[in-house]
């Protein structure tokens, strides 16, 4: 009897422990956002938020904090890599999972996957070799202008090669779920693959297709290294996208370091984590929502 | 007439579709070619086997072993501690909890959001604490930063393979008087260890391969850390900080950094894929 | 190697109830299951027969939202009481489920997860559970040599005669087998089938089968279940020969499926 005791004490235990820890890695989202929370709080006590977020100038050295050349790069270099990244991404994977033969998609999936594995830096590795030149010699002279090839452009192309994995994967999730149904009933009446897939597939996938992209934004807003390898790190709002600029996880990364030395620094630095923090959670919790009512509806 | 219109319509867009395929393909050859072209002929076993020499920015001699070993250190440090974590969180949203109750199901999805913050926040909230509490820049403190990151990565990743375990396989462990941490860590675990294994693989590449978290919190020195309070390079940080010397040596060994990068996360996929693969074939035993 | 014979081993339920998402799955159940006895339950696909089963030794907690109600009393105890130890209650009911689910690791060690589970470290005495349980069940000739290997290279049939060793080993008071036969060849049922009339007489047994033929070979009592609902219960004669209720008429005669 007492050995039944102890397994059974031992089962409460390794329950309870388990619970703590499933508690404790959930609530760590809450706790990020305490943490910046509190730390911002410095600065949004003493700045109008609508000042830190909107001001062009930014002087540390001056207290001046307006986050607005961080934030209007973001928006560029991750507007610029989707505005790339999406067509073909749909293309592809319309084609991975209606058209291509079995054999493609074996061989073409672990590559894919073999992308989504690749770091960050050896994206900016690739950017400085290939894309900084190739911007520099052919495209800036190509439209009369000058560009050191360190560019938004330059940024928005490492970051679109980037998001592809991501993308791709959760385009074809969405497809299979969505046209286990569909194939029979719409050829039987007649129509073309392509018909079927402008009609239905693609109508009825379209929430999971604006989830596809919501997440891909969400983790095209936080990459910090390839992009900030390339886009140049200059504090100004760009005027074209050949210019360089400076995104808001780059200006973190790049000033992290000496933000000791100015009052207030360090939490402006933090409220820009925060922002970056909630417009990801913005876009991420969508994209999980809907995904799951389509999971869900499909079943 | 309108009949024709549609298979030229069809046509042109499977000729896009390929194409654009292609396209992705292609960008994934040039990433691993441009590295490979790059990196080669500064490769050498100098490269892996020593330090550096005359300072990371300037020093055109040396190696960077010092960022390998920081990096495998941190990997290690930081797979250990997410699979303490990880492997009882995913068993208990399976086997102790319902499998698709709400309650998973909102782990889940929390889970799949923590994945989406940016490492960077990780990396600046992460000195922040550490200031706070007097952590100095350390591999620990990486390690506890970069293992924090890595764990929703490595939950999910299990999780995906746990839920595939049929339900019958725990309903027999159950019905033999088993509880359920019996079942789960004598029967469960086994079963998907393969798919196990794959998650912590992945996890450690995640870990490897990520720099904006170590930035602050881990630092950058050219020695072998001595010890867990010492600061330490990483592969990520060094190519970074090599690349934008204005020396052209220098910047050579940053493509062959790159280079060793590369091979260690192909050399961890290509041993996932193998083990995957064989899982699935036993399983269709 | 004593079997622990009980003739007090005896089932009795009263009111049960089974809520399944809302659904009322399983209505006012009334029945006692004679001991020593092959009980069978019959009944259509869908009418609630693997529910009821799965009650015996609670594996119905493992499905989200439900909520069962009433008495279940195994040798006058409730099992539905709080304070009821789960594991005890399954350690008494052997379970032989549709499809044979090895264990992941080798014959040998699926005999003895359960005795060791429970506290048996003796080496011999595990070596001898493994040789009697495995002959119990007739397959200790066909793998006597290949002990250590996994069990998952057996055969269907034989991993089914496996998994009922494996369940014997843990000495259960009741044998629940729910459509042990459905995934097995023709030789295979025939060898499980053989097994339980030898095991009738030491187990209380309940059996769920979409077989007629089978209830009428191999049972003594008979449970049609319909709908949630038990329709008629009984002598395999007064059951399955000779029937009140016309729904049991009409599935008896195979007009309802």
């Amino acid at each position: 009897m007492s050995f039944l005791k102890y397994r059974l004490r031992m089962d409460k235990n390794v329950h309870l422990i388990m619970k703590i820890l499933t508690v404790f890695s959930i609530v760590t989202i809450l706790a990020i956002l305490l943490g910046l929370l509190y730390k911002a709080y410095p600065i949004l006590k003493t700045h109008s938020l609508t000042n830190l977020l909107l001001s062009k100038d930014w002087f540390p050295q001056k207290e001046l904090f307006g986050l607005f050349p961080f934030i209007s790069s973001t928006f560029q270099v991750t507007g610029l890599a989707m505005f790339i990244a999406v067509p073909f991404c749909l293309l592809a994977s319309i084609y991975l999972s209606e058209y291509a033969s079995k054999s493609i998609t074996r061989l073409v999936l672990p590559l894919i996957d073999i992308l989504a594995g690749i770091p960050s830096v050896i994206f900016g590795i690739w950017g400085i070799i290939l894309i900084v030149p190739f911007i520099r010699d052919y495209v800036a002279p190509f439209f009369g202008k000058v560009s050191s090839g360190y560019s938004i452009l330059t940024g928005g192309i490492v970051l679109a090669v980037m998001l592809i994995p991501v993308m791709v994967n959760i385009l074809l999730e969405v497809f299979n779920t969505v046209s286990r149904g569909y194939k029979e009933a719409s050829l039987a009446l007649g129509a073309t693959k392509w018909q079927c897939i402008k009609h239905v597939l693609l109508i009825k996938s379209a929430p999971g297709i604006i989830s596809a992209i919501a997440l891909s934004l969400s983790r095209a807003f936080g990459e910090t290294l390839a992009v900030l390898m390339v886009v140049g790190n200059v504090t100004k709002s760009p005027k074209s996208i050949l210019d360089p600029a400076q995104p808001l996880p780059a200006l973190i990364a790049n000033n992290y370091g000496e933000m000791m030395s100015v009052d207030l620094y360090d939490s402006a630095l933090l409220l820009a984590s925060l922002v970056l923090f909630i417009i990801v959670l913005f876009f991420n919790i969508i994209a999980r929502v809907i995904l799951r009512r389509l999971e869900k509806n499909n079943h | 007439m309108k009949f024709k219109a549609k298979f030229i319509e069809e046509r042109i867009f499977k000729i896009l579709m390929i194409t654009s395929t292609s396209i992705i393909l292609l960008s994934l050859g040039a990433i691993l070619g441009s590295i490979l072209y790059k990196g080669l002929p500064s490769l050498s076993w100098e490269m892996i086997s020593q330090t550096p020499k005359g300072g990371f920015y300037l020093g055109k001699s040396g190696g960077i072993l010092n960022a390998i070993l920081g990096s495998f250190y941190i990997a290690f440090g930081a797979t250990a501690i997410a699979l303490l974590v990880s492997l009882p969180v995913a068993l208990y949203i399976n086997i102790y909890r319902k499998k698709f109750s709400k309650y998973s199901n909102l782990v889940r999805l929390c889970l799949d959001v923590l994945w989406g913050v940016p490492s960077i926040v990780y990396g600046a909230l992460g000195f922040s604490v550490m200031l706070y509490i007097g952590l100095k820049t350390s591999l620990l403190a990486g390690i506890i930063i970069v293992g924090i990151l890595i764990i929703p990565v490595m939950i999910r990743a299990m999780d995906e393979v746990i839920k595939t375990i049929p339900k019958g396989l725990v309903e027999a462990s159950l019905a033999l008087g088993s509880t359920k941490t019996e079942t789960a860590f004598k029967i469960v675990v086994k079963q998907a260890l393969p798919g196990i294994i794959t998650a912590i693989l992945l996890s450690f590449g995640r870990a490897i391969g990520d720099a904006a978290s170590v930035m602050y919190t881990t630092g950058f020195t050219d020695n072998i850390p001595k010890s867990l309070l010492s600061q330490a390079a990483t592969l990520p940080l060094a190519i970074m900080n090599l690349v934008s010397s204005p020396i052209v040596e220098v910047q050579n060994k940053a493509y062959a950094s790159a280079l060793i990068l590369t091979f260690i996360i192909l050399f961890l996929s290509i041993i996932s894929r193998l083990l995957s693969i064989k899982y699935t074939k036993n399983k269709s035993h | 190697m004593s079997l622990s014979i009980n003739n007090q081993s005896n089932i009795v339920v009263e009111n049960l109830n089974v809520f399944y998402n809302q659904r009322h799955a399983l209505k006012n159940i009334n029945i006692t299951i004679p001991s020593n006895k092959l009980t069978a339950i019959i009944g259509p696909s869908g009418c609630g027969k693997t529910t009821f089963l799965k009650c015996f030794n609670r594996l119905i907690e493992n499905n989200d939202n439900i909520n069962v109600t009433g008495n279940f009393l195994v040798n006058g105890q409730n099992i539905y009481q709080p304070n009821i130890e789960i594991t005890e209650i399954r350690k008494k009911m052997g379970l032989l489920s549709q499809r044979p689910y090895p264990l992941p690791m080798s014959i040998y060690d699926n005999i003895t997860y359960g005795p060791k589970i429970h506290g048996e470290k003796n080496k011999e005495k595990l070596d001898h559970i493994v040789e009697f349980y495995l002959k119990e069940a007739n397959l200790w000739e066909e793998v006597k040599d290949r002990l250590h290997s996994p069990a998952n290279n057996l055969s269907i049939g034989q991993q089914q005669r496996l998994c009922l060793a494996r369940g014997l080993a843990v000495e259960p008071e009741f044998i629940l087998g729910d459509e042990p036969t459905s995934a097995l060849d023709p030789i295979s049922s025939k060898h499980i089938e053989q097994k339980f009339l030898e095991l009738k007489n030491k187990y209380t047994i309940v059996l769920v089968t979409h077989s007629l033929r089978q209830a009428k070979k191999i049972a003594d009592y008979v449970i049609f279940m319909y709908l949630g609902e038990i329709i008629e219960h009984g002598s395999v004669e007064e059951v399955l020969l000779n029937p009140k209720n016309q729904l049991t008429k009409d599935y008896v005669n195979g007009e309802i499926n």
